[in-house]
């Protein structure tokens, strides 16, 4: 198999993919969004508890690819008990990394082990599972739209 | 018999393993040449011109027009309308024929498994004039019951849609026996070939639907070009829903005579490379022994569903008994994109996700499908490839 593919699913990620951690609903969430991926048919929500700024709670529920779904995994990690300037930051960094030409190194020195999504850059039609949560969290913070498509 | 020879695309991609061709098949070189030749030496445009390369493109095109009716079995080349494509053919039966005829309280009966092509258009008419949409139920195994269908018919129903063989299920549909009871009711019938073209012998005599549409890119031709058989009894009814130049007869201030069909549901300069290049893609289809290539592909299939079912975890959508060329299946806790990625990664070209057919996944309950289908370049070694590939999704998976 070709060594980027194996880069792509790399042990963490399907160890999230097969246990999702805050797969859950949570008791009420004071933001919540639902993210679609219409191509593919990803569909997630994401339940948040922010009080006073800070990430208390966090849970998604929903169904989709490995990729998408170990991303959700991760992220929820990646945010619990931060405060929403530094979550809105981490998502930035998450899309600019995928999004935009920079080097794994430069991607963003909040991202931590979020930095192995990196790979998914070389899989274009990916990049929208990988960043689908990251954008019903925007939405979820704004609460502008409370429901986002990839589309 | 090895095809692949005929398809230019395994020359550039020689590791290609292709088999995505209920979405689109490759192109052989003969219909590559036809469009081309006809670019390079031949063009120009149709019904209009006095000079030669007017007339000449204009008889061509006739030509096209009249080896699709052959291939088709048509009565006559003016039952053949060309169109950009299934989607636009069933359009154009939607808002040219039952828009005008379905009224508040009727009903259009199609299957619950139906491509969005065959849904969204009757939608859209039942919302506009007040009608039902009403759904077959498809068996578990991906059959239609005919008492069921049959059970479903009212005196409010005032059109049948259906595929030809589903998309996702690979289904044959009992199409004959649909049309015959349509008939007995009064009732027209729009048969969606888009998936039978390339794989069932086709013959508007003797299946006699009122409908039937199809698309040159599934048939070894071009995107962009596709038929609306429209029968006899159908033509008069149905009004032309796109207007302007060739469709008519003559033009005044005050009113205007339309063109005769098929003409008259031909609005604008066609798409006269496509048509040309549709021609060939039948020439190529005809030039085949059809028997040796529906043998192989039952070949193909029945390999590939065998190896499938001896793999765990592996479930199959649609098992039914008359089936075509696409198998669609589903691997527990392994998202179909992740299957056609890693696939991908060895070159080979599946279709992953929910085929424009959102309620058929609903149906089955599942988010999505992967699905293998057949073309006429497909083999064993295809089979194989495919096979191997799937084993490292298995122990990527693990
Ligand atoms: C059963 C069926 N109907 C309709 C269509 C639509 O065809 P097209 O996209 O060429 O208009 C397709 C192809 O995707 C199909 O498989």
């Amino acid at each position: 198999m070709q060594k980027n593919i194996k880069k792509l699913y790399q042990q963490v990620l399907l160890d999230h993919n097969k246990n999702p951690r805050n797969f859950k609903l949570i008791e009420n969430p004071t933001h919540v969004a639902r993210g679609v991926n219409p191509l593919c048919g990803d569909e997630y929500q994401l339940y948040l508890r922010i009080e006073k700024d800070i990430v208390q709670e966090v849970g998604f529920k929903g169904e989709g690819c490995a990729i998408s779904k170990s991303v959700s995994s991760m992220m929820t990690q990646a945010i619990i008990g931060q405060h929403v300037h530094h979550v809105i930051e981490l998502k930035d960094q998450f899309i600019t990394m995928l999004t935009e030409e920079i080097s794994e190194h430069d991607a963003g020195h909040l991202l931590g082990h979020l930095t192995i999504f990196e790979s998914v850059k070389d899989f274009p039609i990916r990049v929208k599972c990988a960043t689908l949560i990251w954008r019903a969290l925007e939405a979820a913070i704004n609460q502008t739209s409370t429901n986002v498509s990839t589309e | 018999m090895n095809k692949k020879s005929d398809f230019p695309i395994f020359e550039s991609y020689p590791d290609l393993v292709y088999l995505d061709s209920a979405a689109t098949t490759q192109k052989p070189t003969h219909v590559i040449d036809a469009i081309s030749n006809y670019y390079s030496s031949e063009y120009g445009t149709v019904h209009r011109g006095v000079y030669e390369l007017s007339v000449a493109s204009t008889r061509r095109y006739n030509a096209a027009r009249m080896a699709i009716q052959s291939f088709i079995n048509a009565p006559s080349s003016r039952n053949v309308v060309f169109t950009t494509g299934t989607t636009h053919s069933i359009n154009l039966v939607a808002f040219g024929y039952a828009c005008h005829y379905v009224k508040e309280g009727d009903e259009i009966l199609i299957t619950e498994v139906e491509h969005h092509a065959n849904i969204v258009p009757w939608q859209q008419v039942a919302q506009r004039k007040g009608a039902h949409l009403k759904f077959v139920p498809v068996t578990d195994s991906g059959e239609i019951d005919i008492d069921v269908f049959s059970s479903l018919i009212t005196k409010k129903t005032k059109l049948i849609a259906m595929a030809h063989i589903s998309n996702v299920l690979g289904s044959i549909f009992p199409v004959h026996e649909i049309t015959a009871i349509a008939k007995e009711n009064g009732i027209p019938v729009l048969i969606d070939g888009a998936q039978a073209i390339a794989h069932e012998p086709i013959d508007m005599v003797t299946l006699d639907p009122d409908f039937y549409c199809f698309s040159g890119h599934k048939l070894y031709g071009p995107t962009g070009i596709g038929v609306c058989y429209i029968s006899d009894r159908m033509l008069d009814k149905m009004q032309p829903i796109l207007f302007g130049g060739d469709m008519i007869e003559t033009v005044k201030k005050e009113q205007t005579t339309f063109a005769p069909a098929p003409l008259r549901f031909e609005a604008g300069t066609p798409p006269i490379a496509q048509v040309i290049g549709l021609h060939a893609a039948v020439d190529f289809m005809q030039s085949l022994d059809f028997n040796a290539v529906k043998e192989k592909e039952t070949h193909l299939v029945e390999l590939v569903i065998g190896e499938l079912r001896s793999i765990k975890n592996v479930r199959i959508i649609g098992n039914a008994k008359q089936r075509s060329s696409a198998v669609s299946f589903t691997i527990d806790g392994i998202h179909p994109h992740d299957i056609g990625s890693i696939l991908d990664s060895e070159n080979i070209a599946i279709r992953v996700g929910h085929h424009c057919s959102q309620p058929t996944m609903i149906r089955y309950g599942v988010p999505a499908t992967a699905r293998v289908s057949f073309g006429v370049y497909n083999n064993e070694d295809d089979v194989h490839a495919f096979l191997r590939a799937l084993q490292a999704v298995l122990e990527v998976f693990g």
